[in-house]
């Protein structure tokens, strides 16, 4: 087998990293400190985004909880990398156990995930068996859950107070890097033989079931996997932001993620990527009018909420004109030679 | 610890929440649709009592009236302009539609008013209370307990009397079948958001008289109480959001008494935990609608 055959059936994901490191590499030369900063949380975004897409868009079940493992992920590799003279100082009430704690930054957002995942894996079990409207409350009640104990739990997140003195370890390559590799985990995910089976029960859980899927257990480890790199990319942004409260992980940063996924096309891994770049380009164009409006003093009460209500209304005729969104269910592929096209085209799903 | 001004508060505060899981279900019996936009219709009540008590020298009756219509002419634009054109696409389409709308109205409350609260100024006797055997009763929980036999009296005048009421019901029990036998979809799609717009203004007058002030993301906690109410009741059923709304108030108060100090904070928890136990357990809710279809798998 030469190498191009090799490496034909990933060439979506090549393609996508191929753009994700174009970004960086200019990012990097045009050297703007505030585009840099932009890009990081991007990608970082990037990842959380493909997060979602791998539970959301192969089972086609809609997921309100991510943001909550981002969370707890974020929370955790928090606890781990901070020195325990910077923990007592952002919160006193720390339990003595958790204050001796101290791991190096890369450790520390692999337990970040570690936790998110296991927390997904007991938690979500009995609740893989529920679709549309049912799921949804659940996964919606789930971030509620996850929101109230982050709120309240005084001793080891610091309650609804800030959480600073986290150190910054997140660089834009680090965010490159971790972005990278999840698109390529997402994208074999879909690929694999879980993945398969998953978007089988998506397209007609009937017909799955009697060739033997066990649905639930196949969306179950797509939930952990999903809260796995949820909780990872919550890491990350930790160290890139560096203080945080209980409401960072919400409402409104899961409509954010989820307008991200379903304007790109939630059945995608190319979809993620682009909404994700979409979405961040928009917000950050939004967000400058929005500043700008401020600093003019055009509005007397203030000018807020412009960036959310633009996006909102994007989105609403997004799912009204194109409900697969940007990409449909295409990923981004090399072109092909006729007759190669329709054997490796995967069906379009049901929406 | 259970006195006369226990039974009283947790009365009408089970009032309070079974008008608000009513609207809610009215809307998810016909659609399916959970409607997260719902909360921000309380919001809509809210700012309008401000607006009129702030700006002009309306008289209250008629702020409560404008403000109850409020919430409907919002509910029922929502329903035209954002859930319309979505209907025929997918649920998951229109789930993430009413978490849109419910992001415009809470930013655009936002943007055309303030982040700040408002203060709204209530009529005196929102803060007087009355002696009844020799407990002070709050005038503002005996109005809430009237205005919810009313308003369930009404609705249920409504629902069985009138050709636009059996419609409704007829539709939340086999819509496809409804819409056979010559019935518009539009209207009766139409007239569950105005009913449901009609529940949360109502409901927005009682729960702003609470806190005397409003502000953009004051829909949030009557939303989830309405989740949380509409499934212990069972989602379809009208008679079981309203026994949700009671089964509601009356943990809330108990799990406020009964639970250590240190885990009152974690109610809300603790709430939510139990609705994901019913809808595993007994995902028809408490009260079993007569057709009540599967909704799990």
């Amino acid at each position: 087998m030469n190498l191009a055959a090799r490496v034909k059936p990933l060439d979506t994901p090549l393609t996508l990293v191929v753009g994700v490191l174009v970004l960086a590499v200019l990012t990097q030369l045009l050297g703007i400190s505030l585009l840099t900063r932009i890009v990081t949380v991007m990608f970082v975004s990037l990842m959380v985004v493909l997060g979602l897409q791998l539970y959301m868009g192969n089972s086609g079940i809609l997921n309100f909880a991510h943001i909550g493992f981002m969370g707890i992920g974020a929370y955790t590799a928090v606890l781990f990398s901070m020195t325990s003279e910077a923990k007592v100082l952002t919160n006193a009430d720390l339990y003595p156990f958790l204050v001796q704690l101290h791991l190096p930054f890369l450790p520390s957002l692999l337990i970040g995930g570690l936790v998110a995942a296991l927390v997904a894996a007991v938690i979500s079990y009995p609740l893989m068996r529920l679709s549309d409207a049912a799921a949804v409350i659940t996964t919606f009640a789930l971030l509620v859950i996850i929101h109230v104990v982050l709120l309240h739990w005084d001793r080891v997140t610091n309650g609804p107070r800030t959480l600073f003195g986290i150190d910054n370890y997140t660089s834009l390559w680090t965010s490159v890097v971790f972005a990278v590799i999840t698109i390529f985990a997402v994208y074999l995910f879909k690929e694999s033989r879980i993945g398969l089976r998953l978007r089988a029960t998506r397209d007609d859980h009937y017909a799955a079931a009697s060739i033997g899927i066990n649905m639930v257990v196949m969306r179950w480890l797509a939930f952990i996997a999903s809260a796995f790199v949820a909780g990872v990319g919550g890491g990350l942004w930790a160290h890139f932001i560096t203080s945080f409260t209980p409401y960072s992980f919400y409402l409104a940063e899961t409509f954010v993620v989820l307008a991200m996924l379903v304007i790109g096309g939630p059945y995608s891994v190319s979809g993620a990527v682009v909404g994700t770049l979409v979405v961040t380009a928009a917000r950050e164009v939004l967000r400058g009018i929005e500043n700008q409006v401020n600093i003019m003093q055009l509005v007397p009460q203030g000018f807020f909420g412009f960036t959310e209500v633009v996006l909102a209304i994007v989105l609403i005729l997004i799912l009204v004109y194109r409900p697969t969104g940007i990409m449909g269910s295409r990923e981004l592929r090399w072109p092909r030679r006729r007759g190669q096209a329709e054997l490796a085209g995967p069906a379009e799903p049901e929406t | 610890m259970i006195n006369l001004e226990f039974i009283t508060n947790t009365l009408s505060l089970g009032s309070l929440y079974a008008m608000l899981a009513l609207g809610l279900v009215i809307v998810y019996g016909i659609l399916r649709l959970v409607n997260f936009a719902y909360g921000e219709l309380i919001m809509v009540g809210g700012y309008t009592m401000y607006l009129l008590t702030f700006y002009t020298s309306t008289p209250w009756l008629a702020v409560v009236v404008l403000a109850v219509l409020a919430a409907m002419v919002t509910s029922l634009l929502t329903e035209l302009v954002a859930f319309r054109p979505v209907r025929e696409k997918s649920l998951t389409a229109m789930l993430i539609t009413s978490f849109a709308v419910s992001t415009i109205l809470q930013n655009g409350a936002l943007l055309i008013i303030s982040p700040r609260a408002r203060a709204v100024t209530l009529p005196q006797i929102f803060q007087t209370s009355v002696m009844i055997a020799g407990t002070s009763v709050p005038w503002r929980n005996i109005l809430t307990i009237v205005t919810c036999i009313v308003t369930l009296i009404l609705l249920t005048l409504l629902l069985r009397r009138t050709v636009l009421g059996i419609a409704l019901r007829a539709a939340a029990d086999n819509f496809t079948m409804t819409r056979m036998l010559g019935v518009p979809a539009n209207t009766v799609i139409s007239t569950a958001f105005a009913i449901s717009g009609i529940m949360a203004g109502i409901v927005s007058i009682f729960w702003i008289a609470r806190s005397a002030s409003v502000t953009p993301t004051i829909g949030l906690p009557p939303l989830l109480v309405a989740f949380v109410a509409t499934v212990i009741g069972g989602m379809r059923s009208l008679t079981g959001a309203v026994v949700g709304g009671f089964v509601y108030a009356i943990l809330i108060s108990l799990l406020g008494v009964v639970l250590p100090p240190g885990l009152v904070e974690f109610r809300e928890a603790f709430m939510f935990a139990f609705v994901i136990i019913i809808l595993l357990f007994r995902p028809e809710g408490l009260i079993r609608s007569k057709t009540s279809v599967e909704r799990v798998g």
